[in-house]
This record gives structure tokens, sequence and C-alpha cells, in this order.
């Protein structure tokens, strides 16, 4: 360790340039371990435990990721991130994957040059009151003090409904979730707007959730997902598909319960080539035949990953409501395997 | 004419002083009381301390120690001391202190993947690593700060550059022995070529000799004898360092590599070379102009940039060299602090002997300004300690950092207090003791004088 | 026979850059020089291949494309159309507005403290050594966070200021309301103001007066009217009172000069005392100053001047943490000066109060100013913390935000970095030119 990472510096210089970037799936599968952005912090999508180890919804991504590629749902480096650093940490190469509920827009995609592969939740900016204040749309909100987590889309698109909609308001920038709550639960802000997901975890954890409603404007589309760097196809391709067969298997009901008998054969040749058992669709990935059985494995399929972590059994009791299968009415829509 | 004057022929016994200049009531009235301003000052003061322990004493001490959740605390909190009681959760530092204070670091570094629940056969006491290494931070310092010691303690400071890294990082053995070789060369070329190529030239080729050691054959020697004996402990990455661990870690690295290099540079401000000391002036005045958050943010957004492609420092190490820097700028101002503290007469007393500039500062400045500059560098160190929690905003979980991942569990979601209550605790006990030494240590180095 | 010869001329040679010590100096100084530029190349080089490889071009165009965001304190009009650069200077002011409140209030207490450290009362020196360890010994930012922490736990919040049974009132006969959301304090406004001067305006007609009427809330800036207006009442206001204060100088100089030469020194206080304050209240009552009080208006208390939270909080915690190091800076510098200035002043019949101002502080001044100035710069430093409570300074605006949202992390920072430096330089060349000003007249 210390001599790569003192010698990385000198005696990698000449040789690595340009080509650095060009084969993250090599790098991670010669490293061993896949690093992974997550945020410092937040209920239900990603936090430490008392043991040290991550647990939530964007984690359950990154230990997909891991056992596919690496057959090793452990072995996952989190890299913590703020909304200053998670860009750069992916530029640079210091992750492999940011999966830290990040909104999926035109410039990031295109002017910071990163590649979305997906969406694992569709999320919209909603607002959250004290019901007392007898608020009942976002619109008579005129001079509130509104709590904002700054470094978001989210301060953007606060901006842009209050002056569309012609009204003043007072900003309250807070760095994290916990200090917004905190900030709200006091009173030092009347509104605390963020994503619908978060401020429905965030309620589900007060002493009074009924005493707050949320408003029922969600003023942004906020498609949250796994994104990778702009250019390196091969690692995208892998990013994406494995979370496309999270979303597949829940569509075909393959679940981590039933998985082993699946694996031996079934009558759905899109299950079989999912799991591997027919086609060929790992090694075109540059993986072996299993990565998806092993991607299923590691905490089951969408919605076991969506009920265990976030669902309505939960804490945070989110209900799927746009995140259902596109079956079930959602926007869950997986391309086929084939 | 009749004597009628009175002479008292025998002493009176003395008298008991008034009982209201002795015992607790004459101090009271010569400190407290003296007048009406300090009587005000003093009843102000008591009523302050009055109210600020009312409110925090109940608070801290009719708490809670065991709960797995902040809910589990309200319960227990309300069944026992009543429904409006605000008391300490204590049981969040209960639960939490470990990762607080060691952070990820795995406590049975045997085999890096496997190191959660029961202990592995024959593994080192859990955190083995970072106690060790903390220790040996204490006997390392020990003798730098307390010459009544014996000297031979010295040597341990002598390791500890080379030990301390290695014991938290792992690794093979080899490596820090590879690089303290590195010094070991560049000490024996110039002790032996000196003589034969002159002053000077042994000097450069006792730069370059380990330079190029370090560079490009430390790395294949290390491996050759890795291969031959085999002596390595599991690598654990920084990464996994957090809570006080971290802190600690990064003060010390920058206040142990500050050290040359704040020499240097104060030599260079102190210089009659012109470049060099409008250089030495630039990157001080240039460091200390500018808060150590930028610097931090350029660790964590653009040193990467600044290196050559392909290079991969994680977060901490790129946090220690730019704390590093940061640090280096402010030891050289002490350092010229010490310099300048030197009567004149010591180095004349040098030039008088004959000695060129190197060797009288080897011999006779820098062992007496290092000494008169201690007392500076340990404070220089308390700041640095202090310092650190500025990584929490660039999201390397210290215990600044770790509170946020914690009030993230949805066990302790809405915790407050009690966790910056513990960590400023810490801290004031580490920065407080330490800044006793140093005072104690200038009223030594007072009265020396 | 001798024969004069002139002594060999000593030819050039090449050994001589390195064994001669009249060429060694300027070997050096090239081989560092060639060291330094070569690694500053080095670095650019490697920035310029890093930065191509990412498919980025520095270029700081992005600072004149709207910001998008908005920033709740702001001294000059700012909306969320307003370019990045002109949320860079609003955080430049607000991380000035904080360094200028935080070292006054820093001096302040911190002298107290000194002196209070110095107390012959038991109680209260050790309160002030327990204030002292205590605020030097954490570190700042936990205690910025505390403070903010205060600050939002344990005012009331506005909702407890409503209705017929609030539980909490308006404090000072009606004029202070101290929130959770911040202190709001009566707003000074001018009837009949002077206006405002655009700066840089390229045309300054009537339409533009109406776009900075002075009212909160939606705001358009109008390219044409200036980027800056300057109050021209602030002008007259600052303007009168630096010719007042001088006037009130030149009394006291002959008041100083009758005390040379007579022994008896007339009595000048209250003329002094008349020169500056008539005068400003005359103009004060011309323009029309009226306060506003603040008042609870739907959400939040309006009309009065609104001290953010997170200003609030970032400048106590600031002036308190470097008020500790300024209180051990003072005690030091008044135990230097020598116990025999003491006693001779208690001799000449001064009372122990005037000893420490007239005898003890003025020279202990020379030694504590040196120290301070590094405690001003740093208390400066600090404020860049700002970002742990959202007070939106520089590091909030230029450094946070904008590089958030742009991506432009080498412009943003080295941006931010310069004008901190230029900051510190300033304050430093100040204080060094005052520190020289008082320094000892030695004849």
């Amino acid at each position: 360790m210390t001599k790569s990472v003192f010698l990385g510096a000198l005696t990698v210089a000449g040789i690595a340039a340009g080509g650095a970037y060009a084969g993250t799936l090599d790098d991670v599968q010669a490293r061993g371990k896949l690093n992974c952005g997550v945020t410092t912090g937040l209920v239900g999508f990603a936090a430490p435990d008392a043991n040290g180890e991550w647990e939530g919804f964007d984690v359950g991504v990154c230990r997909a990721v891991a056992a596919a590629v690496l057959g090793d749902a452990n072995a996952v480096e989190f890299v913590p991130t703020t909304g200053k650093t998670r860009f750069t940490a992916l530029a640079s190469g210091e992750i492999d994957m940011l999966a830290r509920n990040t909104t999926w827009t035109f410039s990031r995609d295109v002017d910071l040059k990163f590649e979305f592969v997906g969406v694992n939740y569709y999320d919209g900016q909603g607002f959250m009151v004290p019901t007392e204040l007898g608020v009942t749309s976002a619109k008579d909100l005129d001079g509130a003090t509104v709590c904002i987590q700054t470094g978001t889309t989210t301060e953007l698109n606060l901006a842009d409904f209050f002056r569309a909609n012609s009204i003043s308001y007072e900003p309250v920038p807070i760095e994290t979730n916990a200090e917004a709550q905190q900030q709200y639960l006091a009173g030092a802000c009347d509104v605390y707007t963020t994503d619908a997901s978060g401020l429905a975890a965030t309620r589900a954890t007060f002493e009074a959730p009924g005493d707050h409603v949320l408003l029922p404007e969600i003023i942004s589309k906020e498609p949250l997902g796994p994104l990778v760097r702009h250019g390196d196809n091969e690692w995208g391709d892998v990013v994406r598909w494995t979370l496309n067969a999270l979303i597949t298997a829940e569509e075909l009901g393959v679940t981590s319960a039933n998985i082993a008998e699946m694996a031996a054969g079934s009558n759905n040749p899109e299950i079989n080539r999912l799991l591997g058992t027919e086609g060929s669709l790992g090694e075109m990935l540059g993986l072996d035949a299993e990565w998806g059985k092993r991607a299923l494995e590691a905490g089951g399929n969408y919605a076991e990953l969506f009920e265990r972590n976030i669902g309505e059994n939960t804490p945070i009791a989110l209900s799927r409501g746009l995140n259902a299968q596109w079956t079930d009415g959602g926007l869950l829509y997986s391309p086929p395997f084939r | 004419m009749s004597d009628i004057s009175f002479v008292r022929t025998e002493m009176l016994p003395e008298k008991e002083p008034p009982a209201s200049t002795v015992g607790f009531i004459g101090w009271a009235k010569a400190n407290l009381f003296s007048s009406v301003l300090n009587s005000v000052l003093t009843i102000l003061s008591i009523v302050l301390v009055l109210f600020v322990l009312s409110g925090v004493l109940p608070w801290a001490f009719q708490s809670v120690w065991n709960a797995s959740s902040l809910t589990e605390c309200r319960e227990i909190l309300k069944a026992t001391y009543g429904e409006h009681h605000e008391g300490a959760c204590w049981a969040v530092i209960n639960d939490r202190w470990v990762q607080l204070v060691f952070g990820f670091y795995p406590p049975y570094p045997i085999d890096p993947t496997m190191y959660l629940g029961n202990p592995p056969e024959g593994a080192w006491p859990a955190y083995f690593r970072p106690i060790a290494t903390f220790v040996l931070i204490l006997a390392a310092v020990a003798p730098v700060l307390f010459d009544k010691l014996p000297r031979k303690m010295l040597i341990i400071t002598a390791i500890f550059p080379f030990a301390m890294p290695w014991l938290m990082w792992g690794g093979t053995v080899w490596f820090p022995v590879a690089a303290a070789l590195g010094f070991a060369i560049g000490y024996f070329a110039f002790k032996y070529l000196a003589d034969i190529v002159g002053e000077l030239a042994g000097l450069i080729i006792a730069v370059v000799l380990p330079v190029i050691w370090w560079l490009f054959l430390m790395g294949p020697f290390a491996d050759l004898m890795q291969s031959i004996i085999a002596l390595d402990i599991p690598v654990v990455e920084s990464r996994k360092f957090g809570g006080f661990t971290v802190s600690i870690f990064i003060g010390v690295v920058a206040i142990v590599g500050s050290l040359p290099i704040g020499i240097v540079l104060a030599l260079g401000r102190q210089s009659d070379l012109l470049i060099v000391k409008a250089l030495c002036v630039g990157f001080i005045e240039f460091i200390r102009g500018v808060p150590l958050i930028t610097l931090l943010f350029v660790a964590s957004t653009l040193l990467n940039i600044f290196l050559p492609p392909g290079t991969e420092f994680d977060i901490i190490l790129r946090v220690l060299i730019m704390v590093t820097l940061f640090a280096s700028a402010y030891m050289a101002e002490v350092i010229r602090g010490g310099l300048a503290a030197l009567p004149r007469g010591q180095y004349e007393g040098a030039d008088s002997l004959g000695l060129n500039y190197w060797q009288a500062q080897r011999l006779i400045i820098m062992p007496q300004a290092l000494k008169i500059s201690i007392p500076g560098i340990v404070s220089n160190f308390i700041g640095i300690f202090k310092d650190t929690t500025l990584v929490s905003i660039i999201a390397i979980l210290d215990p600044l950092g770790l509170t946020n991942g914690i009030r993230a569990d949805a066990a302790w979601n809405g915790i407050y207090w009690e966790l910056f209550a513990f960590i400023a605790i810490v801290f004031f006990v580490f920065c407080f003791s330490m800044s006793r030494y140093s005072m104690y240590l200038e009223r030594k180095l007072k009265t020396s004088h | 026979m001798t024969v004069m010869t002139d002594p060999p001329k000593e030819s050039f040679r090449l050994s001589m850059l390195i064994y001669d010590t009249r060429y060694r100096a300027i070997t050096i100084q090239v081989v560092a020089l060639l060291g330094f530029a070569a690694f500053f190349g080095w670095l650019i080089w490697n920035t310029s291949n890093n930065l191509a490889a990412l498919g980025k071009e520095p270029s700081f165009r992005f600072l004149w494309e709207p910001a998008g965001y908005d920033i709740n304190q702001r001294l000059l009009d700012y909306n969320s159309q307003s370019p990045h650069i002109r949320a860079a200077f609003i955080g430049v002011l607000n991380t000035l507005v904080i360094a200028v409140l935080g070292c006054i209030t820093a001096t302040v207490i911190g002298v107290l403290v000194g002196v209070l450290r110095l107390s012959k009362n038991w109680v209260v020196s050790r309160l002030m050594a327990v204030y002292v360890e205590m605020f030097r010994n954490v570190p700042v930012l936990l205690w910025i966070v505390l403070a903010m922490a205060i600050m939002i736990e344990i005012p009331p919040g506005p909702r407890e200021f409503r209705g017929d049974n609030a539980t909490a009132s308006v404090s000072l006969f009606g004029t202070v309301a101290v929130t959770n959301r911040g202190i709001y304090v009566p707003d000074p406004k001018f009837d009949g103001g002077l206006g405002d001067l655009p700066v840089g305006a390229s045309s300054t007609d009537a339409a533009c007066a109406a776009y900075y009427d002075g009212s909160e809330g939606l705001v358009d800036i109008n390219p044409a009217c200036g980027t800056f207006q300057i109050s021209l009442d602030f002008l007259a206001i600052v303007a009168l009172l630096a010719g007042t204060l001088y006037i009130s100088r030149r009394i006291k100089q002959r008041a100083d000069d009758i005390q040379e030469k007579t022994g008896d020194r007339p009595t000048t206080w209250y003329i002094r005392l008349a020169v500056v304050v008539v005068p400003m209240v005359i103009l004060l009552y011309l323009l029309g100053l009226y306060f506003t009080v603040p008042e609870l208006k739907g959400f939040n208390f309006k009309d009065g001047l609104h001290l953010r939270n997170s200003l609030i909080a970032l400048w106590l915690a600031l002036s308190l943490y470097t008020a500790a190091f300024i209180a051990e800076i003072v005690r030091a510098g008044i135990l230097a000066i020598s116990k025999g200035q003491t006693e001779a002043a208690s001799a000449l019949g001064l009372s122990a109060g005037r000893t420490m101002s007239l005898v003890v502080l003025p020279q202990a001044l020379r030694v504590i100013i040196p120290p301070l100035i590094s405690n001003y710069l740093n208390l400066t430093k600090n404020s860049s913390l700002a970002i742990a409570v959202g007070y939106m300074d520089l590091t909030g605006t230029l450094m946070g935000v904008t590089l958030n949202q742009t991506g432009r992390e080498l412009e943003t920072v080295l941006l931010g970095m310069l004008i901190y430096l230029s900051i510190s330089l300033t304050i430093s060349m100040a204080m060094n030119w005052y520190n020289e000003s008082i320094k000892l007249q030695e004849r």
C-alpha cells in the first residue's frame, strides 16, 4: 500500500498519461475492490452502522456492481463524498462510480462529462411544512423562510420556482440533511425543501410525524441515478446493465429467495439470459456468465433493495409511487436482456 | 510631683485579628468584595456560574447511558425522571465511541476482508495497531519534551517517522526500512565522500544518491527483501482511518513532516541570497495568507489535477500533503523566532571557530534554536490538531464528520448535543494538557537564561 | 631590481561557480530559480494535460453567466439571475462584514478578559481563566457549530410571538425581536434621503431609480443602472462624521497646548461632544431619519434589520474564540510592563482604573499589537468556516455553490485563494502601518 502510494506519484507519471481512464473495468478487477462514492450519511440511502458497515439503497447498488464484477458484494470501498467533492472524486478517478442520489441533468451529463447509466430512484423536489401553519400550497409560501441543502440542484429549482411565481422567500442554506432537520424542527425555518423521498424519510424519524405535511407541489423532476466517467463505455455498460438486471429481475419475479432455483434453468429465456444459463451476455460485458446472478444475490432485486432500505416496512416508509414497475403504472422500465 | 504616668511594663498578649480579616471571611473581603465594582463582579460571576451549572448538570447527569436508539433513550428518560425532563442521551457515545475513536479501522486486521464480528484465531488485541501507534507517538515525543528521560530513548524518536506509517498503513516492513536506508546512504556518502571530493560535492552527492535510491531502487529492494524474508502486516487503506485516529494522525504527520521543511524555509528566509529568500518569503506568506479550508479544497479537488495524469493519491494522503505544507509555513515562523532569539554571540562564536555555514547550523545554531522553539512547536501542534476538524468539510470522517454519519443512522437521528459535547471534551483534554506542558516549558526556559 | 608586475589576472573558470564564494551565491540562486521554474512548469504542464483529458478548458467565462441561486444576506442588489461574479462579490462583502465585526468584538472582549484575568478578585480571575482555556482548547469549528445550535434551540420561534396567548414578546419596548431565525432590530431609514449614486452606469435616467427603491424582494437588476449603488445618505453621514471628528481633535490639541503653557486644562469635553453630536442630529433630521420596528407579518418578522442566525453564530463564535487568544496576549503585554510603572502611577495618586488605562495599557499596546495582527488575520481566515452554518461568504458562494453548479474547481478555488490572499495582505499591511505609527519614538 505505502509503496503504491509513494511510488505511484513518481513512477506512474510517465507511463499512464492518457491511458489512465481507458479501462476502469480492468482497474477494478486488478484492484479487487470497487471504489464507490456515497453520501457522508443520508437516512435510508447510505450511512455507516456502529460496525462501520455501510447500509442503504444507494449502497445496495454499489454492492450489486461489486458482486457482478468481482464476485464479492463486500469488495467495495465506500468513499464518502459531499456535494462539492463528489464530481471531482469521480472525474479524477478516485472513485469508479458515484451512487449518491445525484440528479441527472443536462449540464452534468454534457458539460461536466459524466455518464448517467440509468435511474434508480425517480424523485422530485417537494416541500414540508408544519401542519399548524395551515399552508396547503407552495404558492402560499410568500415570505417564508426555507431550509435548503446547498450544493444540490434543489437550490436552483427553488430559486426558479419562487421567481416564476413572483413570490419572495428567505433561503437558509444548510450543508447536511441532519442539520436541516434540526433547524426545521426547532422552527428556524418554516419550510424544508429537498427531494420528496428525503422529506418523507426525514419526517418518518420525527417524534411526531403527523404534525408535518408534505405540500402537493412537486416542483422539479429529480431522476436520481448512478453515474460514471464519460468516455469509458465498457465500464458504463457494466454499471448500467447491473442496474437494469436488478430492475428486470423484479419484473421477471427473480428474487434472492428463488434465484438458486431459477438459475437451475427456467422456461423463460430472458431469465436464463439474465442469470447466465443461456446466451453469452456476460461475455459481451467482459464478465463471466454468472454476473447477473451474483448481482442479484448481493442484495436481491430492485424491489427487495427498496423494501429493505426505504420501503413501507422501514421507518422511512416510502411507497413505490413512480418507482413501481411500468407494468404496475410506474416508470421503471428496463430495456430487454437480449 | 508624683509619677502618675502609666507605663505598661509587660507586653499585652497578642490579640486575635478581627474576625473580618482572617479566614474565609477575611479572604473574601479582601479578594471578592474590596470595592463596589468588585462586589458586583463577584456576584455577577457567581450568578452566571450557578445559572450555567443549573442548566448543564441535571442534563449531563440525569441521563441515559444504555439504550440502543434515541427513541428508547427518550422513553427511559420519561420513565425515570418524569415527563418534562431534558436529559442527555449518552447512550449514543456508549454505542459509537469505538467508531469515534478509531473510525473504520479494522479491529483485527489479519485478513483485511474479515474484520467484523468475533476475533479470528491468534489475532492481536482489538485495535492493536492504532493503539500501538499512539503509544509510539508518546514514547517518541517524551525524550524530546522531558530532558530528564534517558537520551537513549531518542532512538525511538528516530525510528518513529518510519514505524508510524508502517503501523498504520501496514504492508511490508522492508519498505520503511528501505526508506530509512536512504537517509543512511546520504549520511555515509557525506561522511566518507566529503574528504575525497570536497565538502560541497560531498553534500550534493549526499542529496542526489538518496533521491535516486528512493525513486528507483527502493521499491525493487523492498520487493526483493520481502520475497527473501517475508515480514509484513495486513494493509489497511487510509480510507479506513477515521475518528480521533485520523485527527491525531494528520496532526502528528503534519508536524513531523513540517519540521524539516520549516527549518529549510526559516533558513531560506534569513538567507542573504535574494532569490532564495524571495521564494521562501513568498511561500510562507502565501500559505499564511489563505485559509486552511481553501488548501483543503485544493487537496480534495485540485491536487490530482496538478499531479501527473494517472496519479492516484487517496484523499487522506492528499490532505496530509496540504496540511503538512500549511504547517510548515507556520513552523518556519516559529523556528525563525527561535533563530532570532539566539544571541548574536553564538553565530560569531561559530564563525570564530572556523565553522562553515552548514557546520555552524548543524552543531551550534539549530540545536539551540530548536530547543527554544519547542513551546512554539507544541502550540503549533495544538493549532494543527484543532484545525484537523476542518477535514470534515471535505468528507473525511473525522469525529465531526462522523457525527453526520451517526445522525443519519435511523436509530440516532435527531441526536445533537451529546456528540458535540463528547468531541469537545476530548479535544479539550488533549489540547489543554499540551498547552499546560508548553507553559511549563516556557517557564523552565525562562529561568535557565 | 624589482619589477612591478600586475598580479596575475584571474581568469574565470567554470569551477569557480562552485568553489568561489563570490560566485557560489549566484550559482545557488540560479539553480533555485531554475528548480522553482521547472517545478512550476511541471505543475502547469500536468494541469493542462489533465484538463485536456477531462475535456475541460480553463476559462473564466462562466463568471458572467447567471448564478441561478439566491443569497439571503446581501449588501448589494442581487437575485438569482445575477452573474456568478456578482455572487462572488456579495460573498466577499459578507466575508468582510464578519471579519470587521469579529475583529472589533474580539478586541473588546479580549482586552476586557485579559485585564480581568489579572484582577485580584479570585472568582472573576478564575472565571476568566476558565473561559480562556475553554475556548482556546476546543476547535473553532466546533464552537461555530455549537453557537449555531444555541441560536437555533434557545430563542423562541416566530410562531411563539403569534396569537393572543403568545409565549414570547418583542423585547426592549417592542423594538428588538430575538427569535431562532436571528435577531430583528430597528432599521434606520431616510424619509428625505438623497438617493443612490450608481457607479459604472452607462445611463442614469429616472427609470433606474425605480429599480433601486430599497424595497426587498424581487428586484430586477437593470444592467444600464450601474453595477453598484452607493448610498448618498451614507456618504453624507460619513463625511460629516469625519469632519466633526477632525474639529473635535483640533479642540483637544488646543486644550493640550493651553495646558502646556498655563498648567490649567480647560474643560472641553462638552464642546467636543457637541461638535460631533449636534451637526449629526441636524443632518439626520434633515434626511428624515426614522426607524422601522420589526413586526410579525405572515411567516416572519418584517421591516426590521435582520441579523441572521448564521451571522450571529459565526460572529459570536469567532469573536469569543479569538478573544480568548487576545486575552492571553493582553495579559502577557500587561505583565511585561515593569511593576515600577504601576507603583509610580499609584504614587501619583491615580486610581487603579486610570493606572490601567493611562499608564499600563498604552505601554503594553506596543507589545500587544504585533501578535494582535496575526490574530486578526486568523479571525479573517477562520471566517471561511462560515460554510458550516450556511453563512454565504466567499467560501459559500464562489467556492461553494458556484463551484458546485459550474464544476469549475480550478478557476473558482484559485480565484478564491487569490481574494483571500489579497484580503490578508491588505490587513497585515494596514496593521503594520499602524504598528509603525505607534512605535516608541526613539530620539
